[in-house]
């Protein structure tokens, strides 16, 4: 005697696997809204700049004339911002995650910092730019310059690099740290043999996801003064006569990729739109680089790290 | 084992514990612990699971010290020098480099084979490339894995079997010339052929060196150890010579235990 015949639960499991169907198809609808729309956008920008992305769209600066304009001065300009972005994130990132999770002893102060540091990932950036305008710019004489915007972009990927730290961190087993510790090893040794190198591919993975936020960053950008139009490059990092290394092109205006179209956005020639679109489809297409890399680095790193 | 066995205030003593008390956080772990670690012996921690003997075994190197809220309270004194291993004044990391532990999982590093058991070595500031391989190869033969991996030391670690991998890991906690070495459990994680072979290497390791294990398997207990401890509920109900506790012990709880009535 049994509970159902076969000829039941075959109709019964027929039923129950129409919905696998079902969410099936409404999740494939629910993700190509999101893909349809990004795709759309991409392919719009691209039809539209396509007639201005010539080598010499990269090698001229910005012209009142739309047709010989380019972002020479604009795509240099966010990638030293972004180089000092990076060199003050990373470290400030890395070292607290690694604080928090090996060294803060587990009380209400460390409970309130970490609260604070997810609040931090939500502030909106334009208080950032203002936080800066007021810090950066006038308190520390930094003016409307490339160090200016790469602290206040660093402030603002600070939390991220934080929370992604912590979270490779995590992912090491406890079993690793302890047989570590057991060997008589000291919290610094684990630290530098085990707990950094183990968890470099997430660490990066989240740093260059932050980073990727900065580059289209424009409001905190606008905020400490960016000029919108610049037809000069920073002074060159590196010199003919010694000492060879300059940092002079830290003090200097700049522009960056999302200010520039945002320029020729607000042109009345439509000619400019053009450009704006090219542009556009470029910074949409580093971040999208800068991605791909982040997942390139970390299936490289993992291949090696297995528990 | 050689019979009759020797009168047990004759054996040399490598540590012993003294009204050992532990607690994590409110909930008393151990109660009232005193035993002795017999010099160049296996001693066997037996009893059923929460009885307390994974965590007597991690009181030896002071793992409890990694997590807050854990106390000790007596003492486990180290032969000969007498110093107490769970003294606040004793640096944890000092007890560790002095003793060694296997885990319950192999948990080899996500690294090569020779840095697995050359991490021990750079711990304590031994950089010397010719030293390293010297004492890699010694920990690898003692362990008995030098001729399974002689050819690829400079491979993932993780590449192993998880025989080999545990094998490793007792290489590993060898290369740094432990007093004791601790075993947590060292085969549950394995298939009866590489229990064997790891069960062979402890028996051939006790001439080098004294070995407290801790094993949920009874048969284990009788095979590898010289000395039987029986736990229960965070006290230590019976200690002896193995012989003597699986074939006539002395308390009824013992007997229940391990004749399978309860457990």
């Amino acid at each position: 005697m049994a509970l159902q015949t076969a000829a039941e639960i075959r109709a019964l499991i027929a039923r129950h696997k129409r919905w696998d169907v079902i969410f099936g198809v409404i999740g494939i609808l629910c993700l190509s809204i999101g893909l349809l729309t990004f795709a759309t956008l991409f392919v719009d920008m691209l039809i539209d700049g396509y007639a201005r992305l010539r080598p010499e769209f990269f090698t001229e600066f910005p012209s009142r004339r739309a047709g010989q304009a380019g972002i020479l001065s604009a795509w240099i300009g966010t990638i030293m911002v972004m180089l000092v972005t990076a060199a003050v994130a990373v470290p400030l990132g890395v070292a607290a995650g690694i604080y928090l999770e090996e060294y803060a002893p587990s009380n209400w102060m460390t409970h309130v910092i970490e609260i604070n540091i997810s609040n931090l990932a939500g502030v909106p950036s334009i208080v950032y730019g203002l936080l800066a305008l007021g810090l950066f710019v006038y308190q520390f004489g930094l003016g409307q310059s490339v160090a200016t915007a790469g602290l206040t972009l660093a402030l603002l990927i600070l939390p991220v690099v934080i929370v992604a730290t912590r979270e490779a961190i995590r992912a090491i087993p406890g079993a690793i740290r302890e047989a570590a510790y057991a060997l008589g090893a000291t919290k610094w040794q684990v630290v530098q043999g085990h707990i950094l190198p183990y968890s470099t591919g997430g660490i990066l993975t989240g740093v260059i996801i932050g980073m990727a936020r900065a580059i289209g960053e424009t409001a905190p950008i606008i905020t400490v003064g960016a000029l919108t139009f610049i037809a000069f490059l920073p002074p060159s990092p590196i010199k003919a006569e010694p000492p060879f290394i300059s940092f002079e092109w830290l003090m200097s205006p700049f522009t960056v990729m999302p200010i520039q179209i945002f320029n020729w956005t607000s042109r009345p020639d439509p000619a400019f739109q053009a450009n704006a679109a090219a542009a556009g489809f470029i910074l949409v297409f580093m971040t999208l680089a800068m991605n791909g890399l982040a997942i390139w680095l970390r299936y490289r790193i993992r291949r090696n790290i297995k528990w | 084992m050689a019979d009759p066995k020797p009168a047990l205030e004759s054996l040399p003593l490598k540590a012993h514990a003294a009204s050992l008390n532990f607690h994590y956080g409110t909930f008393q772990a151990l109660k009232k612990i005193d035993m002795p670690i017999y010099d160049k012996r296996v001693t066997a921690l037996i009893g059923p699971s929460g009885c307390g003997k994974s965590t007597f075994l991690r009181c030896f190197n002071r793992m409890h010290d990694l997590y807050p809220g854990n106390r000790y309270e007596g003492e486990i004194r180290l032969h000969p020098d007498n110093v107490n291993l769970l003294d606040r004044a004793v640096d944890p990391i000092e007890v560790r480099m002095r003793l060694s532990m296997v885990f319950q999982k192999p948990n080899p590093f996500p690294k090569t084979i020779f840095e697995n058991i050359a991490y021990g070595l750079r711990v304590r500031g031994l950089n010397k490339r010719a030293v390293l391989e010297e004492k890699v190869e010694e920990a690898l033969r003692g362990a008995a894995l030098w001729n399974e991996v002689k050819d690829r030391l400079h491979e993932q670690a993780f590449n192993l079997s998880g025989g080999q991998q545990q094998r490793l890991c007792i290489a590993r906690a060898l290369a740094t010339e432990p007093e004791i070495l601790l075993f947590d459990e060292p085969t549950s994680a394995l298939d009866p052929i590489a229990t064997a072979s790891i069960e062979e290497l402890i028996a051939e390791l006790k001439q080098k060196v004294t070995i407290l294990i801790v094993t949920h398997n009874m048969q284990q207990a009788a095979r590898v150890s010289d000395f039987t401890a029986y736990m229960y509920l965070g006290e230590l109900i019976e200690f002896g010579w193995t012989d003597d506790i699986f074939i006539k012990p002395k308390n009824p709880q013992t007997e229940a235990y391990i004749t399978g009535r309860f457990g």
